[in-house]
């Protein structure tokens, strides 16, 4: 078997435990709070309840709760890790998320916080004049011990109908799943090593680099 | 600059390639003095290792000087360092109760994919090991990028060789814990499968720690030589049935723990193990675990089962009955380098160890492709190999 296939594989791999297909938005929120027959998270179910696939993905990491609340509350600091948003500003009470799309394209979100508890826990939805509709949730957890931090991320959206919502949708079913995954880790990372870990081995290798360029 | 890629099976060069430079605030850039081809670049080398692209840099046990430092990296420039094969960042869980080969933050977020897949978690990232383990290039070159290198990298007195001290950055550690990973006591016999580098470096550290007797299982003459001359009894396992020769040698018990240094490619003759040879060539990927399964039915009831052979996917026909039956305890796992450095170093400073005595070759680093194809098919007298970076080629003749 040649390396490449091998490699092709794995992304197959990785992009089989997604199965988001058409995601119908859901209020998830409520969803949450919602007990199941047993103590798992209720995205880890086999058969998710019908209209409502979402994402979740939890990481410990060792750094005190308030600490990591107050990095994520400040949403211009989640470009640092989020991979395919490339800025979120804020305007009024509202905040603008730039997210890259196929094509040299992006789109924005328009997104408020709907809810807000200090130290525990973020949620957003975006509003009216947003390309996509969605919503996402953070929470912060005490792990045992000295292990710090549990962090848990939920996401859900909903592409819009026409064009440029089958572009979205392409885009973000890719590996919607995958990538919150691999921004959850790079947020880990960030945190407790105060960098993100790269195998480049020229800075213009680097997504760091790279985003830099796109944007001059 | 030069470095050693790989481009296919049985196919590495030495290239002119990119300089690295410093990317984060806490790397650092070696120089790199000496470098060593591991038994496990072989299976790089063989192509057993999914996900080694081509041009990658090969290469993870070396050691050199500081060249360059990022803003939080605590080495200065012109330190001589030895550098650990396990990337580690020092801050994660696992890096803090010092289990560094499973550090949750060197191998980058999207690269953790498919050892995620394969084991349940995602691995550490190792230098010059394929991208499942982060695709970070390695040390067989001139220069190297060091991530963490306020973490990893171990700074060795002047005084001591790079022959003595190289070692520290894999095989003598890997030795070291799998010795460890025995549990060895006072009256121990232990057997150890594997006269290869880091089979040596087991039975050194099991004499050290106090074994009554080791035996060392290979079947070439030179690395029994070598084991024998270390204070091990030796079996060849091409002339000697080793089940009966380990319970004989053990007064009828079973030795009480057992080291498989051998790993994925072994040369057993068993039919399995045929079976397992041409799965692997055909893809299948089942590892071939002769060596380990010899082991397991050697073993007394209640020993130790210790695993530094190299594994990375599956095994058939494993006997989990003898596992389970005989109560055995199995202990694995890539070297948790950074536990080790500082107490082995003592040891060669104060003579308790000697690394030197397995090199065979050194080589400069141009002539890295042939140090690969010796070191593959003369096994026998091509134990070690160091690659040196500035040591000029010999003249044609």
């Amino acid at each position: 078997m040649t390396n490449d296939k091998q490699l092709g594989l794995a992304g197959t791999v990785a992009g089989l435990g997604l199965a988001i297909g058409g995601l119908a938005f859901g209020a998830f929120l409520s969803q949450r709070r919602k007990g199941g027959d047993d103590d798992a998270p209720f995205y880890t179910r086999k058969s998710p309840d019908s209209d409502n696939a979402v994402l979740g993905r939890t990481v410990t990491i060792r750094k005190p709760r308030a600490e990591l609340y107050a990095f994520w509350r400040d949403f211009g600091n989640l470009p640092r890790f989020m991979e395919n948003v490339e800025t979120i500003r804020k305007e009024g009470d509202h905040r603008i998320w730039v997210i890259k799309a196929p094509a040299g394209q992006t789109v924005e979100i328009k997104t408020e916080v709907c809810e807000d508890v200090e130290g525990k826990r973020i949620a957003w939805r975006s509003v009216e004049g947003s390309d996509i509709e969605t919503r996402g949730s953070v929470e912060f957890a005490d792990a045992p011990g000295d292990r710090g931090t549990r962090v848990s991320l939920v996401m859900s959206y909903n592409p819009p109908a026409g064009n440029l919502g089958r572009t979205i949708a392409k885009l973000f079913q890719r590996e919607p799943e995958v990538q919150a995954r691999h921004d959850l880790k790079r947020f880990k990372g960030l945190m407790e090593t105060g960098e993100i870990a790269t195998s480049a081995h020229r800075k213009e290798n680097t997504r760091a680099a790279r985003q830099r360029e796109k944007e001059t | 600059m030069r470095a050693l890629t790989w481009h296919g099976t049985h196919d590495v060069r030495v290239d002119t390639v990119d300089d690295p430079e410093i990317i984060n605030s806490r790397d650092a850039i070696i120089e790199v003095t000496s470098t060593a081809i591991c038994g496990s670049d072989l299976h790089l080398y063989d192509g057993v290792i999914p996900s080694v692209l081509p041009g990658d840099v090969l290469g993870h046990e070396f050691m050199g000087r500081v060249v360059e430092t990022g803003s939080d990296s605590t080495l200065k420039k012109g330190q001589r360092v030895v550098v650990p094969f396990t990337i580690s960042c020092g801050g994660c869980f696992h890096c803090q109760i010092q289990q560094f080969s499973a550090c949750e933050n060197s191998n980058p977020a999207e690269k953790q994919d498919m050892s995620a897949k394969l084991y349940g978690h995602s691995m550490a990232a190792l230098f010059g090991y394929s991208h499942m383990t982060g695709g970070y290039w390695g040390g067989q070159a001139e220069y190297v990028r060091v991530p963490y290198s306020d973490v990893g990298p171990i700074v060795v007195p002047d005084h001591l060789d790079d022959d003595k001290v190289l070692f520290l950055s894999d095989i003598l550690p890997t030795g070291w814990m799998a010795a460890e990973n025995a549990e060895i006591q006072p009256d121990d016999t232990v057997a150890v499968w594997g006269c290869g580098p880091v089979g040596l470096f087991a039975i050194q550290s099991a004499i050290v720690m106090g074994a009554s007797k080791v035996i060392a299982i290979d079947h070439y003459p030179n690395r029994l030589a070598l084991a024998k001359q270390l204070g091990a009894e030796v079996i060849d396992f091409r002339k000697t049935n080793v089940r009966e020769a380990l319970i004989e040698m053990s007064g009828g018990i079973g030795v009480d723990a057992v080291i498989d240094a051998v790993g994925m490619e072994t040369h057993g003759f068993a039919v399995d193990n045929l079976v397992d040879v041409v799965k692997q060539k055909v893809g299948m990927g089942a590892d071939r675990a002769s060596a380990l399964k010899q082991a397991i039915l050697a073993v007394r009831p209640g020993g130790r089962v210790s695993i530094p052979g190299v594994y990375g996917g599956m095994t058939d026909k494993f006997p989990l009955g003898a596992l389970m039956e005989k109560g055995l305890q199995i202990r694995s796992g890539q070297t948790h380098v950074q536990r080790y450095t500082n107490d082995l170093l003592e040891k060669i400073e104060d003579g308790t160890l000697d690394t030197t005595f397995l090199i065979s070759h050194r080589l400069p680093l141009e002539d890295a492709a042939r140090g690969y194809e010796c070191f593959r098919t003369e096994q026998d007298s091509w134990t070690k190999v160091v690659l040196k970076p500035g040591m000029d080629m010999p003249a044609a003749n």
